[in-house]
């Protein structure tokens, strides 16, 4: 299955709505006028895009409509490609041979990070890179066990504590074991923690303090793992994250099945942090570079 | 909570611009309605739950004569407020099985903490007298029995678990026969959680539920979760059946609007919500604190747990005897002003309190007001912090120097101290005795 059709199959339920609703509205003439038009705005909120990029989006569109009077379906879904595309940015997460690359997961509860740590472990160890992960979550029950079970799978190594432990240690033990073996890969899996917790975002800033100091050298990209059912609080998660450890890239989870995967619009318009992964499914080879075009493409109807 | 405008706020707006009209018109009703609109969908209330409402409450608006009130804002946040707690209902009991034996299923999306709401219920109802068995019949999720395993003994109840076993409803026989050899009178299950509500899931969760034949079948859903919940929610209650849900993850700063949508279309009730980590964050719904909460307009009751949460009773019982033995010192007032930073930021706190949230704005509070206290009194001998009395000019100069502080600073400590030593003399705590709400009072000493 092609990249694209992976996109497409995950956000079928997205599109086919995007798709009913513009149906919908340009039946009859396929014109425009403005009570459409806040329908429109109203069906990118229902698709969790978040206020703010639809009603900016559906602005654009006014604009363009008073300054070419073309108020034509084509158009209309012209310049909503355009719009949302420009509020998304996406970069793909390169490895270096030789050197490492420290991948710190961060993000609230019960979004994914141990599974996506257990995809990334897989990906880049089939491209033959040396990759280890740190099990930094020793908060919640049997985590540490569920991310050796995936090391096994995967076969990598796993570097833990007990629970309760440390995890800024945990990240200093795996950093050293890292630099011992020539690791190129090392991806730490934080607990889940919601972004209110002064003390616990106070803990990520001091594993990413460990990081930098015990791994100068290491190239370090904070990934913020968002599941694509979350609502407007992914904004507020995005900000909050991004305050107390310097975020590099989010990546939207669990895209497939029943989200319908606005919030990636929001968040990226909101944060202007690129997205660089998305999950597609629940297989290993479905978690996927973010492609922009692609991810439009699976969710707006075709012009 | 500064990023989402309140709905006061936002209809605040609109009513200024009304200001100086003569009479506000059905066009203003209109642009309020929007704005209503708007809040709610920010809250991730469910699209059409928004349309129906915002109908019903212009109606409403256009029947309590919102046009004629002098505040007319006010009026319409009332009305939408009432509306909430209307549709989300009252507190609802978890069923009891009149056979003696309770089975309830939990189940939902991945990572919406199932387990977790499981240990938790588990420990909800050991603390009611009951005698539960917890049963994991996850055979996907790598180490999810073994992490519903370790929290039931966290939480010391009962539980059942098979990792080597690959079907669910084998485990779910077994777990069965389990809890009613360990004269369990009720049976909790943590099922798996899958991406999406696929065929897959429900065939499993139908086996399951003919196997355990569950009393309620409790769909577990994400605070934070968007507009996709009442399609979700609708999926379980056609497939398998839903008796009520529990909303996890309060305790952060979603607003939960999802609740409202599912409570609408499905019309089933929120039993209980999850509001923090430790196994004992599980608590009754309750639809008035929640209907604020979607609003945006403060959350006074949670303002309140929060200060119960950080006070440590046996410090508040240390205070308390102290100031019957009149020995509130310095040493005290330290104590507590580090138990109030304890709470988390001012600013978060003060945010909660309602009407005032909005009227911060992005205002700085000065956080260091409380640093600077704790400084001069660590700048205090021990002598002087028990005996506050002998605190003259020579040593409050001292104190100032030594805490990088001015004596004017010193002086208002000083104040500060005997005001609060006054207040408490006030309320009876001094000396007194008599009264007996003191045991939960958050801030101990503290005049609040």
């Amino acid at each position: 299955m092609s990249i694209f059709e992976k996109f497409k199959r995950g956000l079928t339920k997205t599109r086919d709505f995007m798709a009913a609703q513009f149906n919908r509205l340009a039946a009859g003439f396929g014109r425009f006028d403005d009570d459409m038009l806040d329908e429109l705005e109203m069906t990118l909120i229902q698709a969790d895009c978040g206020i703010t990029a639809s009603t900016e989006s559906i602005e654009a569109i006014r604009e363009h409509i008073r300054n070419t009077g073309d108020d034509s379906e084509p158009a209309v879904l012209g310049v909503l490609h355009e719009t949302l595309s420009s509020m998304l940015t996406e970069r793909k997460l390169t490895l270096e041979r030789g050197t490492l690359t420290i991948y710190l997961m961060v993000g609230v509860n019960g979004t994914g990070k141990t599974t996506t740590s257990a995809k990334l472990a897989q990906r880049a160890k089939r491209e033959q890179y040396r990759v280890m992960m740190a099990a930094a979550d020793t908060f919640r029950a049997a985590a540490i066990d569920q991310l050796k079970v995936w090391g096994e799978r995967t076969q990598t190594a796993v570097i833990a504590h007990e629970m309760g432990s440390d995890p800024a240690a945990v990240v200093f033990d795996a950093i050293q074991s890292a630099k011992a073996r020539g690791t190129e890969l090392l991806i730490v899996d934080t607990a889940g923690r919601l972004h209110t917790k002064k003390n616990l975002m106070e803990e990520l800033a001091k594993i990413r303090r460990v990081i930098d100091r015990e791994a100068p050298d290491a190239k370090i990209e904070t990934l913020l793992v968002i599941d694509a059912t979350t609502g407007q609080n992914g904004i507020i998660q995005a900000r909050a994250f991004n305050e107390s450890v310097p975020l590099t890239g989010i990546v939207i989870t669990k895209l497939d099945g029943n989200a319908k995967g606005g919030v990636a619009i929001a968040v990226a318009r909101e944060t202007k942090l690129p997205i660089v992964l998305a999950g597609l499914g629940e297989g290993a080879d479905d978690l996927q570079d973010f492609d922009r075009d692609l991810f439009l493409k699976a969710i707006l109807p075709e012009a | 909570m500064a990023l989402f405008e309140n709905l006061s706020s936002r209809l605040g707006r609109i009513v200024d611009a009304m200001r100086g009209k003569s009479r506000v018109t059905e066009k203003d009703i209109k642009s309020m309605m929007r704005e209503i609109r708007l809040a709610l969908l920010e809250a991730d209330v469910n699209y059409r739950v928004v349309k129906d409402l915002t109908d019903e409450i212009s109606e409403k608006a256009k029947g309590a004569d919102v046009l004629e009130s002098l505040t007319p804002g006010q009026q319409v946040v009332k009305i939408v407020h009432e509306s909430l707690i209307d549709i989300l209902g009252t507190e609802e009991k978890l069923a009891v099985s009149p056979s003696g034996f309770t089975v309830f299923m939990l189940y939902g999306l991945q990572g919406t903490g199932k387990t977790t709401a499981a240990a938790k219920l588990g420990l909800y109802l050991k603390e009611r007298g009951k005698r539960p068995m917890l049963v994991s019949v996850d055979v996907h999720r790598p180490a999810a029995q073994e992490q519903l395993r370790v929290l039931a003994e966290q939480a010391g109840v009962e539980c059942y678990i098979n990792p080597e076993e690959k079907s669910a409803a084998v485990i779910a026989r077994q777990g069965l026969k389990r809890a009613k050899y360990m004269m369990c009178d009720t049976m909790i299950v943590d099922t798996a959680g899958r991406m999406t509500v696929d065929e897959e899931l429900m065939r499993e969760l139908k086996e399951v539920d003919a196997v355990v034949n569950p009393d309620e079948r409790l769909l577990i859903v994400d605070a934070m979760i968007g507009q996709e919940a009442v399609a979700i929610a609708e999926a379980f209650d056609q497939q398998i059946g839903l008796d009520g849900f529990i909303m996890t993850k309060l305790d952060g700063d979603a607003r939960g609007g999802a609740a409202l949508s599912i409570r609408r279309m499905t019309g089933k009730p929120i039993k209980m919500v999850g509001t923090g980590e430790k196994l004992r964050d599980l608590e009754v719904f309750h639809p008035d604190r929640l209907a604020s909460r979607i609003l945006g307009m403060g959350d006074v009751l949670t303002l309140i747990e929060k200060a119960s949460d950080a006070f440590d009773e046996k410090q508040a019982q240390k205070t308390v005897e102290r100031l019957k033995a009149n020995t509130f010192t310095m040493q005290d007032m330290l104590e507590q002003l580090e138990q109030l930073q304890g709470m988390g930021s001012m600013k978060e706190m003060i945010s909660m309190i309602p009407g005032v949230g909005r009227r911060m704005g992005d205002i700085e509070v000065d956080e260091r007001g409380l640093i600077r206290t704790r400084a001069i009194i660590q700048s205090m001998t021990v002598h002087e912090r028990e005996n506050p009395k002998v605190l003259n000019a020579s040593r409050r100069r001292r104190i100032a120097s030594g805490s990088g502080m001015t004596v004017q600073d010193v002086n208002r400590v000083v104040r500060q101290y005997d005001d609060m030593l006054k207040l408490m003399k006030q309320f009876g705590v001094l000396g007194g005795g008599k009264r007996k709400r003191r045991k939960r009072s958050p801030f101990g000493g503290f005049g609040f």
